[in-house]
């Protein structure tokens, strides 16, 4: 019996509403132009966050792969915005490379209705058969950390590679409008913004909704004893692909907000390095807690910009400081530190607050 | 060996070469409650591994009623009615007591279905099978942090909910106080009829107590089968458990196991 004291559900609600109020109101009133595009970029690693979370925090694996799927979300949105800023022509890149015609698979994203829809899905797709096939071979642990990282590596050398389709290591840049809309105009931003706020509302309510059901006690089982839940009576297969697919459809969605609001996706935003680095946000706020993956994504972001305009070189020696320590002395990241030194009350239920 | 509803057939299992189990013949008849001893090394386990499809056979098949085990994976077995539990008490840690029996009950619905809360019909079988193994107490209690033996009788509970056919027991008192030895044989008992029930136990002093029939194995092969009386007073069977050239009195010998 999940223990639930009275009028728990609705001051469940109250740490959202007031994060909701935040960065729906207050955010876009007090901050300027410049810093609240840079917290719509964060909002995007946080709905990030939340898909990793649910593949390792709650189901058990460790993706080091999440930047793939955040680019590819993020190359199918900038296929689009590339197309409409070309108004009919080649693309630049493509004329540059040699290429005197558009290729047959950069036609369809031409169309809003497929392009976003794909950015989603493609990923998602992805996932999902690597989740199938890797569960399937019963590789995990280690293994399917290392099998995923190895699949960050061969997308970015694949995109760098594959330049007069992919734009190489310069990725897509130089767009321009959105729906006809400028990406120069702060209110197009400004527009941008509330909807990738909104979407993280809707994606954490979504998650919370799941991990607190049956379906996510099943995900936290297949985490701690795989093979006792196939003992259970359940296929941990299907489940851990759909996990894994839901984690890459939610990179997806990430990386095609995130495009329109900083102009560009590249290689170097889908590599090792930055999945790691998103890794690192869901070690920090803690692992198993959506709350956690929020605050993670967040905060390390917010840090990395200001350290990283002060020493920049230094950030990557302080990333890898940071998630060695979180390592070893806060196992539950930030959220765990909070709960441990009390401040969030005894009963601190996973997904509240 | 024809009848019965499982039925092990000239099985050999082989780990490099050695045979774990060597062309051993079993079979257990609906309604049964059977124990299954032999000294370390005697296959016990491997067997149980075998039936439940957590080791496949390198010859032989295993047959429970018209289905063969050796072709199917451990989730199928489950659906099957065959349920196991393990030497260590592996229970969810993280998840509550009446989260682990919802977990083990959920086993035939479509994942879709998960995402819904529990029926009522299922929160009564839930409160039903935490009164049957004496948790009641627990219920919202982490699995982690209950009791070895508590452990084990959450694990029976988890068995138990999902109604199965056949249940596979590992060493089900292992570690167990001499009271909760006690209680789980009548557990044993309470919950014996209508099903088959294979327990592997080293404990003799429990073995007398509430076994009926008994199948000795040893090298991989079954030794001897009977009454608890008839196997004790086996030359074969005091001499696996004596060791050559050793004399001392026939119950002493399973007393010592």
């Amino acid at each position: 019996m999940t223990a639930r004291a009275p009028g728990s559900r609705l001051a469940g609600w109250l740490p959202f509403a007031g994060a909701a109020l935040l960065l729906l109101v207050v955010a876009p009133l007090v901050l300027s132009d410049f810093r609240l595009n840079l917290l719509g970029k964060f909002l995007c690693f946080a709905i990030l966050a939340l898909g990793l979370d649910l593949v390792w925090g709650y189901t058990g694996m460790l993706s080091l792969g999440q930047g793939v799927f955040f680019g590819l979300g993020g190359y199918a949105m900038a296929m689009y915005l590339k197309l409409e800023a070309s108004q009919g022509e080649l693309p630049d890149f493509m004329s540059w490379s040699g290429l005197s015609a558009l290729p047959w698979f950069w036609k369809p994203f031409a169309h809003a209705w497929f392009a976003i829809p794909m950015a989603i899905l493609i990923p998602g797709a992805l996932a999902g058969a690597v989740g199938y096939l890797l569960t399937r071979s019963r590789i995990r642990g280690a293994y399917f950390s290392l099998i995923t990282q190895a699949l960050a590596l061969i997308f970015t050398i694949l995109f760098i590679g594959q330049q007069p389709y992919t734009g190489g290591t310069n990725g897509i840049t130089n767009l321009t409008t959105l729906f006809g809309f400028s990406l120069g105009d702060p209110r197009t931003q400004k527009v941008l913004y509330l909807i990738t706020a909104v979407t993280l509302g809707v994606t954490y309510l979504l998650l919370r909704r799941v991990t607190a059901s049956r379906f996510g006690r099943l995900l936290i089982a297949i985490r701690d004893g795989e093979n006792r839940v196939r003992f259970c009576g359940y296929n941990p297969v299907a489940v851990k692909a759909l996990a894994f697919a839901v984690g890459g459809a939610l990179a997806g969605l990430a990386g095609a907000l995130f495009v329109p609001q900083v102009g560009i996706i590249s290689p170097a935003m889908m590599g090792v390095v930055p999945s790691i680095e998103m890794v690192v946000w869901v070690a920090l706020g803690g692992r198993g807690t959506l709350t956690g993956a929020v605050l993670g994504a967040l905060l390390v972001n917010l840090a990395k910009t200001y350290l990283s305009e002060s020493f920049p070189g230094a950030w990557t020696f302080g990333l890898g400081l940071l998630f060695v320590l979180v390592v070893v002395y806060l196992p539950d990241g930030l959220v765990g530190l909070v709960r441990r030194v009390g401040l969030m009350g005894k009963s601190g239920e996973e997904g509240l607050a | 060996m024809t009848g019965g509803a499982l039925r092990v057939e000239n099985l050999t299992v082989e780990f490099d070469g050695f045979k774990a189990i060597d062309g051993l013949n079993f079979s257990l008849q609906e309604g049964e409650l059977r124990f299954l001893i032999g000294p370390n090394g005697a296959g016990k386990t491997t067997l149980i591994d075998v039936i439940s499809g957590r080791v496949r056979p390198t010859a032989g098949r295993v047959f429970f009623g018209h289905s063969d085990l050796s072709r199917l994976q451990e989730h199928e077995i489950v659906a099957l009615g065959i349920a196991r539990k393990f030497q260590t008490p592996s229970v969810f840690p993280h998840l509550t007591v009446w989260e682990n029996l919802e977990l083990a009950l959920g086993f035939r619905e479509r994942l879709p279905a998960l995402l819904r809360p529990l029926g009522r019909e299922g929160e009564e079988r839930i409160a039903a099978t935490l009164a049957t193994v004496g948790l009641e107490h627990r219920a919202g209690q982490r699995a982690g942090t209950l009791s070895h033996g508590e452990k084990q009788w959450l694990e029976i509970g988890m068995l138990l909910i999902q109604e199965p056919r056949l249940l596979l027991l590992d060493e089900p008192v292992a570690g167990m106080t001499r009271r909760e030895r006690e209680l789980t044989g009548q557990l044993l008992h309470r919950i014996a009829p209508g099903r088959m029930i294979l327990v592997v136990e080293h404990d003799m002093e429990f073995l007398r107590r509430f076994a009926h029939t008994v199948t000795v194995m040893h090298e991989g092969r079954i030794l001897s089968e009977g009454t608890v009386e008839a196997v004790q007073s086996d030359p074969r069977v005091v001499e696996i458990y004596l060791g050559r050239g050793r004399q001392r009195g026939k119950g002493q010998a399973l007393t010592a196991g």
